[in-house]
């Protein structure tokens, strides 16, 4: 299996200085609205700060190696011909064809702490047998939980804040339990610290186990080789290297932007996925509105190694690692937060189904990825301090993690490293933008999308919905309910 | 423009929002939405495709005329012709 070869656009300045739709940042979330807009004849600019596309989850080479940022496993899996799934119906609204996300599915995944593991795959009914194993007196506890969970509207977009850990306490008695599945919910999504909005919690339960994890073949350029085709198609004009300095508004209303290599468009909407505080920093007048910024970033070690994962004797596709009682979902006070982690192994997609084959992936060599939440202040203050503190610090996680890697692959060598790369806060913040190298946005949603402006909406993660296909989904109904459907 | 034309218009269109969706079996009295995976987004996106397409304008208030596939063909055929 290749992977796919996307040519670096040299695009940067726009054709025109008026367009119907200005949108901010080609990430899942901005490409995906770009393309309604774009399908229904409206004339869409697309600026984009960085040289390529995918935000937070985007892709790089190094040492003529192919890797993903961001994406771990595309959550929201759906089968072929699954009906009213999140995945189906984004597909359907940008006429994407099922094949071509060439989404395969987890073996299975791990929440692992001190004394007690639990399994999970795409088949809820193993996740409850596993809990039946471990929590028998949990079990009918969980199935009114997950009775509860399958008649919530979580995308209503006026429902309010309510904690998730206090409305899962009413069903779940055993703290452990509680917190064992909390754990993925929280580290792949959630924008606050040690607890979660309730919807978002019941977004976050659906897409991982109830609907469960994928991986494109491929990795994520296939999915956004298939996104700027797309555009393509829709006559979307894209422009990299070129990001939004200001948000022109007069008396309240947008008139247009000005761009960081200095043109002035006119537009009457502009889509913004640059995060709600990062947006509003933008805009010309100040403004009442007082978004915080998030506190959860992390560092990522991925490895390439000789073997691959089952080799070393692990055929999980992901391990959420916790070394504590409680899990502590929250910016550590040190660099990174070493007593968890999650662990990922992309080679552990598309099992085979015979436990003696390997698995189907795409990869030559092993490849594993380990992520830890991590201080933002901190890693700036190391960079600004010197280099070499930073390297230090950054050598600090690659030590870190192979003491991981070793815990949780009984026949793993690290001699057999052949690469290695890490990536920290300061990274995210390079690269996309993000204030404090946030990865999940600002604890303060704008539900609606909506803005103190006329004409202002924001998509992605700080419009609440969560993971690529939560903010392909997210772009589309923000196109939709203000480009298409004619709201402010 | 015949009926039958009319059909064959909306079908194609409906072939292209529900891309994975096999219509062959379609019963043009019973409603789309429970024979297909359309939901309001989509019944938007057929509404988006009449007008792209045709330039035909369908008013949020006559939606629900487009049901089934019986009561889509009797309320478009006039505004084809």
């Amino acid at each position: 299996m290749t992977i796919p070869q996307i040519p670096v656009e040299r695009s940067f300045d726009p054709q025109d200085d008026h367009y119907d739709a200005i949108i901010i940042g080609a990430g899942m979330s901005g490409m995906a609205a770009a393309i309604r807009l774009g399908m229904y004849d409206k004339k869409v600019l697309l600026l984009e700060k960085h040289i390529i596309s995918g935000g937070l989850n985007s892709y790089y080479s190094r040492a003529k190696m192919p890797f993903d940022v961001g994406l771990h496993a595309v959550t929201n899996f759906a089968a072929k011909g699954e009906r009213r799934k999140p995945l189906t119906k984004l597909l359907k609204q940008l006429r994407i064809p099922y094949d071509d996300f060439k989404l395969t599915s987890q073996f299975q995944s791990q929440i692992s702490f001190p004394e007690t593991t639990l399994h999970f795959s795409n088949d809820i009914e193993f996740f409850i047998a596993e809990i039946e194993k471990h929590f028998p007196t949990e079990k009918d506890n969980f199935l009114k939980l997950l009775e509860e969970i399958q008649n919530f509207n979580e995308v209503a977009l006026d429902n309010p804040y309510a904690s998730a850990k206090e409305k899962l306490a009413e069903y779940i008695k055993t703290p452990l339990l509680r917190e064992m599945i909390l754990c993925p919910l929280l580290i792949y999504g959630s924008a606050w610290e040690m607890d979660m909005d309730y919807s978002q919690f019941v977004i976050m339960f659906k897409s991982i186990y109830l609907e469960g994890f994928g991986r494109p073949e491929g990795g994520v350029r296939t999915i956004i080789q298939v996104l700027l085709h797309k555009m393509k198609e829709a006559n979307v004009e894209v422009c990299y290297r070129n990001g939004v300095e200001e948000i022109l508004t007069e008396k309240g209303k947008v008139t247009g932007v000005k761009t960081t290599r200095g043109q002035h468009l006119k537009t009457p909407l502009v889509i913004s996925s640059a995060g709600l505080p990062e947006t509003m920093a933008l805009t010309s007048e100040t403004c009442e509105l007082k978004a915080a910024t998030g506190k959860m970033s992390f560092t990522e070690a991925i490895y390439i190694t000789k073997k691959k994962p089952i080799d070393y004797g692990q055929d999980n596709t992901i391990i959420f690692y916790n070394n504590r009682p409680e899990y502590q979902y929250r910016c550590p006070d040190g660099f990174t937060d070493p007593n968890s982690a999650v662990i990922c192994f992309p080679n552990n997609f598309n099992f085979s189904g015979n436990h003696d084959g390997a698995f189907a992936d795409d990869y030559n060599e092993g490849v594993l990825r380990i992520t830890m939440m991590a201080n933002y202040d901190r890693w700036k203050g190391a960079l600004q301090e010197s280099k070499e503190t930073y390297m230090m610090e950054k050598e600090r996680v690659h030590n870190a993690s192979l003491e991981i890697l070793n815990a949780h692959l009984p026949h793993f060598n690290p001699e057999d490293i052949t690469f290695r790369d890490i990536f920290t806060p300061t990274t995210v913040e390079k690269y996309t933008g993000h204030f404090g190298g946030c990865v999940y946005g600002s604890p303060d949603k704008s539900r609606d999308g909506s803005t103190p402006y006329q004409g202002l909406v924001v998509c992605g993660t700080d419009q609440g919905f969560l993971g690529i296909i939560g903010s392909m989904l997210s772009g589309i109904s923000m196109a939709n309910l203000y480009g298409l459907m004619g709201s402010p | 423009m015949e009926q039958t034309e009319v059909r064959q218009k909306v079908l194609d269109i409906i072939a292209d929002v529900a891309l994975d969706e096999d219509l062959s079996n379609l019963d043009d009295s019973l409603a789309l939405r429970d024979q297909l995976d359309l939901d309001s987004m989509d019944f938007l996106d057929i509404v988006m495709e009449l007008k792209k397409r045709h330039q035909i304008e369908v008013p949020q208030a006559d939606y629900p005329e487009l049901a089934t596939m019986d009561s889509c063909v009797t309320y478009l055929t006039p505004k084809f012709n």
